[in-house]
């Protein structure tokens, strides 16, 4: 019987370990996850409970929903991999031993990164949206706030999707509209970026609608420190921005067990070949999801396009072929911009993203880089999908390479 | 892309001036880059982080992040701000010849 660990089971994890439950011959492999929380979260979902567009329900079930007999499920953080003896050590004391491990424990906010962060004004006038506890503390706040200057900070890239700091200023920003308080609050969004996203078209673009938007982007603007009580940020450059409201994603860092164990970089993400996911270092542990190094983004879609290629590779290589380098980087995301509209993004390692239309060229119904309703249903939907057919690991019909079909050069 | 004639030798540079080829790189091509960069003279302290950003991308291929260079060379974020004013990943990785960091996605 051959041993298969999963370390995190939360999207990434999932999805692959139904996907070889499908496949695999479960009498040859044994296959077990693991994770402390017994919860999992629709974390796209977070965005929207500031607002009070979803509510906590919305966002979580039980892991056991989504991984059942012949899967095993142990709840319990991990102590330290040993990738030479092939051990995994628990916080709870089990040890496990494999022959092939997947790393898919994501990446998580440490705010206590940035002097002054997480201190005493940390869930009072400093914010996040980025766990299911920091949206619904904000959600509180919002509800109560009169107005004033609301910033939005990233600290550092990379983050866990790149898009959501953008949507949640254009939801703040529809938000306030209802409200009747948009003309008391001023928005602005700081970033460590040249302008307001990574990629020349799409920043041009999505520059344009915040400026339409009446919000200001500070760009380049890398934090060094929150003075809570001042209510300021300070640059390294020595820029300082006020704020009655700070709304930050904090650093972004891969699971520490991974520093510990010697098999991550600077920020604990564990550097990988970024064609086939399988560690630069070690040949049978392969890193799916956000913990790896791979130049990437962080979010789901990506976790799930990897994966639809990952299980067939894997398979091969485990009789003894070689990995296809198969993964492109492909990543689509929904990204909200307010008032009952979104649009979409469709890129991959090498190509960025373009307007057009998706899935099928020259008619969508999604369009790509253009605001329409149909994108802002598309991803209310799409939480439908995640909890009924993606996370069970079946098949959803989107190609899982990026097609140029569709796009426009401009 | 268009050819650049700095401190007497013609490179390649793309539309931001930034060099395309790592290999066309001189210490004599820095001081004029870092020049422009508003850094008039080059320090010790300068060349230690040129340096390690030169051995970092000749293992990766890439301008390493800021992260990478406070992590790789022990200098401070904040110090590294005041040897390379405004952005000091950006501004090394111009100065040691190498592609403009990647943003991450």
């Amino acid at each position: 019987m051959k041993k298969l660990v999963i370390l995190g089971a939360g999207t990434a994890g999932t999805i692959v370990a139904n996907r070889f439950k499908r496949v695999m011959d479960l009498d040859e492999w044994q296959i077990t996850l693991v994770d402390p929380d017994p919860i999992h979260y629709y974390q796209p979902g977070f965005l929207f409970i500031p607002f009070g567009m979803y509510t906590k329900n919305d966002v979580i079930k039980p892991k056991r929903d989504y991984i059942s007999a012949p899967l095993t499920l142990i709840q319990s953080a991990v102590e330290e991999v040993d990738p030479v003896q092939r051990l995994v050590r628990l916080a709870n004391k089990q040890t496990l031993s494999y022959d092939y491990l997947i790393i898919a424990t994501g990446t998580d906010i440490h705010p206590e990164e940035t002097p002054g962060m997480a201190e005493h004004e940390w869930g009072k006038s400093i914010h996040s949206f980025y766990t299911l506890q920091t949206s619904l503390t904000l959600n509180q706040m919002l509800h109560n706030w009169e107005g004033g200057r609301l910033v939005v900070n990233v600290v550092e890239n990379p983050i866990k999707c790149p898009v959501a700091p953008l949507e949640f200023i254009m939801l703040a920003d529809w938000h306030f509209h209802k409200h009747g308080k948009r003309d008391r609050v001023e928005i602005i969004y700081a970033t460590p970026l040249p302008g307001a996203f990574t990629k020349p078209v799409a920043s041009r673009l999505l520059g344009e609608l915040l400026e339409r938007k009446n919000i200001h982007v500070e760009p380049e603007f890398m934090i060094e420190r929150v003075e809570p009580d001042a209510k300021k940020i300070v640059s390294y450059d020595e820029r300082e921005i006020e704020y009655d409201l700070l709304v930050t994603v904090p650093l972004n860092k891969g699971a520490e067990f991974i520093a510990r164990s010697g098999l991550g970089n600077e920020l604990n993400y564990v550097p990988v070949d970024q064609y086939t996911l399988k560690a630069q270092a070690y040949d049978n542990i392969f890193v799916l999801g956000d913990a790896s190094d791979a130049p990437a983004s962080k979010a789901g879609a990506t976790a799930h396009f990897a994966i639809d290629l990952f299980t067939e590779n894997f398979l091969r290589y485990v009789e003894g072929h070689e990995l296809k380098p198969y993964f492109d980087g492909h990543a689509n995301c929904f990204i909200e911009t307010g008032f009952g509209k979104g649009l979409m993004i469709d890129f991959n390692y090498h190509q960025e993203p373009l307007p057009g239309r998706y899935p099928l060229p020259g008619i969508g119904p999604l369009t790509l880089l253009e605001e329409s309703e149909f994108n802002h249903w598309g991803k209310l939907m799409f939480r439908w999908m995640y909890w009924h057919i993606l996370l069970k690991g079946m098949e959803v019909p989107l190609p899982s390479e990026m097609s140029m079909s569709g796009k426009r050069m401009v | 892309m268009v050819a650049k004639t700095i401190a007497g030798k013609t490179v390649e540079v793309n539309e931001d001036g930034f060099m395309t080829n790592p290999n066309e790189w001189t210490e004599e091509i820095a001081v004029e880059i870092a020049k422009e960069e508003g850094i008039p003279e080059l320090t010790a302290e300068h060349w230690k982080i040129i340096n390690f950003c030169r051995q970092a991308a000749g293992t990766s291929g890439k301008a390493p992040t800021l992260r990478q260079i406070t992590t790789g060379t022990g200098v401070s974020t904040k110090d590294l701000f005041a040897l390379f004013p405004k952005g000091p990943a950006k501004k090394v990785a111009r100065i040691a010849g190498l592609g403009k960091p990647e943003g991450c996605v």
